[in-house]
């Protein structure tokens, strides 16, 4: 009963932390219209809010991973595949109509003879409110189509692969992201893939900001779009771990003789994870491509699955939280923070600093890596979480009176 | 309630249970002893449906369940209880417990608390990671997860193993109790003087054939069992 309540509390807190770091993107994001002479780094031309918006992506990616290679145990390393398929999920049903003709023209125009936002757009009107309306709609089942795209596809995949275990899965997996890139690319898939180019023009999340009459930014959207999208897909993945599913994923990833000593169904529950965590990278491919502007195979390379790792491993294998931090840490200084060290500089004297030019960043952004590694071997969190923090501490400060609780409980 | 006639299991290439037939009755302890190597865990995991025979029958309550998987045998109300403990190391105590009851969907208070009550070293801990406990306290853990899915049989695979004397004297007073409780149970062994004064009913495997069966005291005078498995 007891434990029960304070979960209640603990779920309530959470989701007024939630809806207080939302209302934050949104205010920050405004910051400019409402204060004049804002400091650089709050504008909305500043770096801070690519990194906030690659950050939002990634993080999505990173704790679906984690959901498979952190809850499950199961190690792929397809991430960037099923990213792929997302991303052109996405792409393929949400450029305009008015765009096909010109993004498709080597190829004399598109195989997909509609876009879903004005699909809805015939419903709800293409201008104003209606069009609001629409491209929202739009977006949101493009959306919802890539991560179902994706999950069909780990499913096809899962039949022959998840029989496989740990290394043996990775490079199954890792495999499989390679031939899809390649498959992208196939100059015979061009009225649908527009093979090896780009395609672009579909709304992205600048499309989001709301305009006046004049084409006047008046309320700025972009950053708080990706939140929202990452924190709802984040928030359903919590859910599903604290459940009994979750539960049943965490005993195949610690024994998976006693799991299906249990009656744990070791093929089906594999299979869904698998899925699940295939859904939200096809929803985080979409959302990259958002941010990127275009979807083109060449960028999920498996490098792209690595940086994702990488994140996964430094925030702590089975830890959502430590995911989210890592990705924002990880984002902000290969975006950001390091930038300076890949400019030369020379100063007055007419002496050039050394070291200081283009590839340094990275150099310096692996020995980082290496010290964290190092010095956090089961990354920033462990399998702990944000709110266990908190909870830890009050438990040293105060041992005699959680005794005495425990006791009264009993009786 | 559960009959095995004629079961043959072939394991990694060899034929690890030659045709084998016992009995567990209702509400009875039935054990298995014998050397390592004889196929007691083989045997017990094919009723589990964690292998698939190779020939046989297996039926439980009147129920042909050969080659039946694990997650449709453990809802029949069977569970094993495996070989070396097998808990879940990271998870906590309670989260264990709610693992074993994975199967059911119903409220699970009243199982809970007839394990805590059973157990009440893991109600302490429950919060505890179930690898933090002692040996011991893990076995009652492995004990109580099975006890959660409200098994009609429990086969345990040497429950004894790895422990200090001490420590087994309560896991076999827990199996009376659990027997106590209206629990049928089908025990493996290597610890053959314990396990046949708990049972009613015991089994000598070899080499994957029964060569000898009986009451478990009938069997404990048995000069053959004395010799090779009593130390006597």
């Amino acid at each position: 009963m007891l434990q029960q309540e304070k979960s209640k509390k603990g779920s309530f807190i959470a989701l007024i932390c939630i809806a207080a770091l939302l209302a934050l993107v949104v205010l920050v994001e405004n910051l400019g219209a409402l204060v004049p002479n804002l400091p650089s780094v709050l504008r909305p031309t500043s770096q801070l809010f690519i990194v906030l918006k690659k950050g939002a992506v990634y993080s999505l990616v990173a704790v679906s991973m984690n959901l498979l290679n952190g809850f499950t145990g199961l190690f792929s390393l397809g991430q960037a595949g099923f990213m792929l398929l997302g991303a052109y999920t996405y792409a393929i049903l949400t450029v305009p109509m008015a765009n096909k003709d010109q993004v498709y023209y080597l190829f004399g125009g598109s195989a997909v003879k509609f876009s879903l936002q004005e699909l809805f757009g015939g419903l709800f009107g293409n201008t104003g409110v209606g069009g609001a309306v629409s491209l929202v709609l739009g977006v949101l089942v493009a959306l919802i189509l890539a991560g179902l795209v994706a999950a069909f596809f780990a499913w096809l995949i899962g039949l022959p692969v998840l029989r496989l275990k740990s290394d043996y899965l990775a490079i199954a997996t890792l495999g499989f992201a390679e031939i899809l890139r390649a498959i992208f690319q196939w100059q015979k898939l061009g009225p649908v893939t527009n093979g090896a180019n780009m395609i672009k023009s579909f709304p992205t999340f600048s499309s989001f900001n709301v305009q006046n009459a004049d084409g006047e930014v008046v309320l700025r959207l972009s950053t708080f779009v990706p939140f929202l999208v990452a924190v709802v897909c984040i928030a359903v993945i919590v859910l599903l771990i604290t459940s009994s599913y979750g539960r049943a994923f965490k005993a195949i990833r610690e024994d998976e003789i006693a799991a299906e000593a249990m009656g744990i169904n070791l093929a089906k529950h594999k299979s869904l994870s698998f899925c699940i965590s295939s859904f939200f990278a096809g929803v985080g491919g979409a959302l990259f491509a958002m941010y990127a502007t275009n979807a083109q195979a060449k960028a999920f390379t498996s490098t792209m699955t690595y940086e994702i790792l990488l994140i996964v491993v430094i925030g702590g294998i089975g830890s959502i939280s430590g995911s989210c931090i890592a990705t924002f840490l990880y984002v902000a200084c290969s975006e950001w923070w390091l930038r300076f060290l890949d400019t030369p500089v020379i100063l007055d004297s007419g002496f050039q600093i050394p070291l200081l030019r283009d590839g340094f960043r990275m150099v310096v952004f692996s020995i980082i890596i290496m010290i964290v590694v190092l010095f956090f071997r089961k990354g920033i969190m462990g399998e702990k979480e944000l709110p266990d923090l908190f909870r830890k501490r009050k438990k040293k400060a105060a041992p005699a009176a959680a005794a005495g609780e425990e006791g009264s409980s009993n009786g | 309630m559960l009959k095995i006639t004629d079961l043959k299991v072939n394991y990694g290439g060899i034929e690890a249970v030659k045709g084998i037939s016992l009995e567990v009755p209702e509400g009875e302890v039935v054990t298995l002893i014998g050397a390592n190597g004889a196929g007691k865990s083989t045997t017990l995991r094919t009723i589990a449906g964690l292998v698939k025979p190779a020939g046989g029958r297996v039926e439980f309550m009147g129920e042909d369940i050969t080659g039946k998987d694990p997650t449709s045998i453990v809802k029949k109300g069977i569970t094993l209880v495996p070989e070396g403990r097998k808990i879940f190391p990271d998870l906590t105590v309670l989260e264990n417990l709610k693992i074993g009851a994975y199967m059911r969907k119903d409220d699970l208070t009243d199982d809970l608390n007839w394990v805590y009550d059973l157990f009440p070293r893991l109600k302490e801990r429950h919060w505890q990671a179930g690898g933090t406990l002692s040996g011991g306290e893990q076995q009652m853990l492995a004990v109580g997860r099975a006890l959660m899915s409200r098994p009609k049989l429990i086969m345990m695979d040497e429950p004894s193993l790895g422990l200090a004397p001490l420590i087994v004297r309560g896991i076999f007073d827990i199996i009376r109790e659990i027997h106590k409780q209206g629990v049928t149970i089908l025990l493996i062994e290597q610890n053959a003087n314990m396990a046949l004064q708990a049972a009613d009913m015991g089994y000598v495997m070899e080499t994957g054939r029964i060569t000898l069966s009986g009451p478990g005291q009938e069997l404990l005078t048995n000069e053959a069992v004395k010799a090779a498995y009593l130390g006597a």
